[in-house]
């Protein structure tokens, strides 16, 4: 990540900050849309920079990964239906049922990664194409599983989908209670109480994920090892690093990152699940991964503009009345909504500088 | 297989039949696989996997309504499935089909309903009906010249474009078939474009069957693909530069040029599935219709291992579960859903198809198919 990237993405969430303030400021102090534009931002970023933290693991390690998507929809409604089974069936109270939801979502998002690793890594199919059988199969099984469990006569829940047990609580809910209850109760200015300690434990986990990726990838033996695997599996190889198991490792840990963020889904931001729900978040996160030349900062710098590009869209709702008609496009939800997937496209032609994937990205490992 | 091939002289029909028995076994044993493993899920789910797959197969080709829902189903899988082949086949990958479809059928419906409105006169049908489709084609090759174009002058991988540009067609369909072209019948609450005007109808071939000539022209365009791709020029270029890009270079092809046109053509049939969805069946673009073909039409193409006929066939495989599965549901309260988790198993054992030789202890043969090449190509 050079400055003049990290400048771009600077660049595009002021512009997108600032039209959302120029349209509703008459109607609400700045201050307070920049700090829920500042909140939205990172909370919708969640999945993206989780998705793209999975792409790195796996890529780094030379197994491109298309299937994040996937293993994001798959989490997503396991994760769910795990909380909800131990709610109504084992009747655990509802923040034990959705800890349990949360630890299903990574679990089988490890597992579908498993299915990847064992495709790419032992079978050596065309990984795009792999990570394709995963897409597929991923809408299959939960389409399939969903009619068939709430919706189908005799089904577990006959035929009605029961009420989950709700969502996880935001930071701010545990942390006021140290200090007597009440939002706010810290003193802390609104940008920094809104921005970090209203956030949910899957919005702060993805934050402290992209600082643990990068100590782990850059500063341990570990890391050192992967990145060999994935630039010179050969070399790694005669040196005595077992790239199968290197991969196989680090495609199973990205499909964990992936299972978290496919648990933001139903468990952290609304309390359901409906087929097709990832609505493309899993690519979007590899353009983030791309953009971010295979780093974690430079992803979540990029997966922040595409929140950003989302919570302008979510935020232009509130001020539809107030759009000025020479800018009426913009009351169209659908053509704001246009916004992430052009500038994923804008960035991957390379207008702000060329990226690098490792050089054996893609590659099966013959030995 | 093959090695009991080499002990014994080819002649007469082994010759002939050698090479077909060897393209379709492993499909054929994929498919058989996949249905054995769909069988277990059934029975996993409580239910009777012997009479699911017979409704499965009497909704599919149990009377001659059944075979032409058949193949109507298997109609826009022809066209759709052609289009991702053809791209495999200089080396692309277009996730994009969808896109292309549902640009292609809002263009094809826009000629059927809007264009007699603002000439003001009835557009005879022998000129309306290849005026809509045409411009559904169009529509469809210059959505697809785009990724293509950014993959040829600036690197970008046609993967990740395809894709967002699935999602940019899907908003801005829904923001015109909820707005400009919307239905204003009073009635309507859908999204969805009015009705096309009767001259712009494909006929149907049989009366009283939904089935229609869009079919027969399916298996004319597959025909007319094949022809493009191992009798012509052009066809050659395209082969070379999916199979080894650089002794397309060498060779002197204009290495841009062909890619951006492999994606124009691979569009250009993605978007004659909508435009025949339109003109043959529906007679309107209803939005949502085209979600799920993309990704179909990849399973087909890998089905039919990237040849025309393949695709054909995997197609009416795929149009025949589609609609048996219906009768299925209505018969054994499966969901029509368990479809795709056996399609997706299909594409599995086809995609790795060591899986399929370790089971059955068939031996690899030389040639496989070299598909996609990553980010960077």
């Amino acid at each position: 990540m050079d400055w003049r990237r990290f400048s771009f993405i600077g660049f595009i969430i002021v512009f997108l900050f600032s039209v959302v303030v120029l349209i509703g400021g008459s109607k609400i102090s700045p201050a307070i849309i920049i700090s829920s534009m500042l909140t939205t931002t990172i909370a919708v970023a969640t999945p993206l920079t989780l998705g793209a933290l999975s792409g790195i693991f796996c890529e780094r390690a030379g197994v491109v990964n298309i299937g994040i998507e996937g293993m994001m929809l798959a989490a997503a409604f396991f994760g769910w239906l795990a909380a909800i089974y131990m709610n109504t069936v084992f009747k655990f109270n509802p923040g034990l049922s959705l800890a349990i939801g949360v630890i299903s979502a990574i679990l089988s998002g490890g597992l579908f990664a498993l299915l990847h690793a064992w495709l790419s890594i032992t079978f050596k199919v065309d990984q795009i194409i792999g990570g394709t059988v995963i897409n597929i199969l991923a809408v299959g099984v939960t389409g399939f599983l969903n009619r068939q469990m709430f919706f189908g006569e005799g089904s577990i829940f006959g035929g009605n989908v029961p009420h989950a047990p709700g969502l996880l609580p935001s930071l701010s809910k545990w942390l006021g209670a140290l200090c007597g209850g009440g939002e706010g109760c810290f003193g802390l200015p609104n940008l920094i109480q809104g921005t970090f300690i209203d956030q949910k434990p899957i919005a702060i986990a993805a934050i402290l994920l992209v600082i643990i990726t990068h100590q782990v990838l850059f500063n341990t033996r570990w890391g050192l090892r992967t990145r060999a695997v994935g630039e010179h599996p050969k070399a790694a190889d005669t040196v005595g690093i077992n790239v199968y198991r290197t991969r196989y490792i680090n495609v199973v840990i990205g499909g964990m990152m992936a299972g978290l963020a496919g648990a933001y889904f139903t468990i952290e931001s609304v309390p359901s699940f409906e087929p097709l729900m990832t609505n493309g978040r899993g690519f979007i996160s590899l353009a983030a991964m791309i953009f971010g030349n295979w780093t974690p900062f430079g992803a979540w710098a990029a997966a922040l503009v595409f929140g950003a590009s989302q919570a302008l869209q979510i935020n232009l709702q509130f001020f539809r009345d107030s759009i000025p008609p020479n800018w009426a496009f913009l009351q169209h939800a659908y053509i704001v909504g246009l916004a992430p997937y052009v500038l994923t496209m804008l960035i991957l032609t390379g207008i702000i500088g060329k990226t690098t994937p490792p050089a054996a990205d893609g590659q099966p490992y013959e030995k | 297989m093959q090695s009991t091939g080499d002990n014994q002289p080819k002649q007469g029909w082994r010759q002939v039949a050698q090479p077909v028995i060897n393209a379709i076994l492993v499909p054929f044993l994929a498919i058989f696989t996949a249905v054995i493993v769909g069988g277990v899920i059934i029975a996993i789910v409580g239910g009777d996997p012997f009479a699911a797959y017979l409704g499965l197969a009497q909704g599919a080709f149990g009377s001659a309504k059944a075979w032409s829902e058949t193949l109507v189903w298997a109609t826009p899988y022809i066209f759709a499935g052609l289009a991702v082949a053809l791209a495999f086949k200089g080396g692309l990958f277009n996730i994009g089909a969808e896109g292309q479809l549902a640009f292609g059928a809002v263009a094809t419906a826009w000629v059927g309903y809007a264009l007699p409105e603002m000439l003001g006169f009835d557009i005879p049908g022998l000129l309306h009906l290849p005026l809509a489709v045409g411009a559904g084609i169009l529509a469809g090759a210059l959505w697809a010249a785009i990724p293509g174009a950014l993959r040829a002058y600036a690197g970008g991988s046609e993967v990740i474009n395809t894709i967002m540009m699935n999602y940019i067609a899907l908003n801005i369909t829904s923001f015109l078939l909820n707005g400009p072209m919307k239905d204003r019948n009073p009635l309507n609450v859908i999204a969805r474009t009015p009705e096309i005007a009767e001259g712009a109808r494909l006929p149907v071939i049989f009366d009283g069957l939904r089935v229609h000539w869009g079919f027969p022209l399916a298996l004319l365009v597959a025909f007319g693909v094949w022809y493009l791709l191992w009798k012509t020029t052009l066809g050659f270029e395209i082969r070379t530069v999916g199979a080894n890009p650089d002794a397309a270079k060498y060779a002197g092809i204009n290495f841009k040029r062909i890619i951006i046109l492999t994606m124009a053509l691979s569009g250009l049939l993605a978007g004659m599935a909508g435009a025949v969805e339109v003109t043959g069946l529906n007679y309107r673009h209803e939005l949502g219709f085209s979600i799920g073909y993309g990704f179909d039409a990849i399973a087909i193409a890998l089905l039919g291992k990237t040849h025309p006929m393949g695709v054909v066939l995997a197609s009416i495989l795929f149009g025949a579960m589609r609609n048996g599965a219906t009768r299925m549901q209505f018969l054994t309260q499966i969901p029509v859903d368990i479809i795709s988790v056996i399609q997706a198993l299909i594409l599995l054992f086809v995609a790795a198809d060591a899986i399929i030789r370790y089971i059955y202890r068939i031996k690899a043969k030389e040639d496989r198919l070299v598909l996609t090449r990553g980010w960077r190509g």
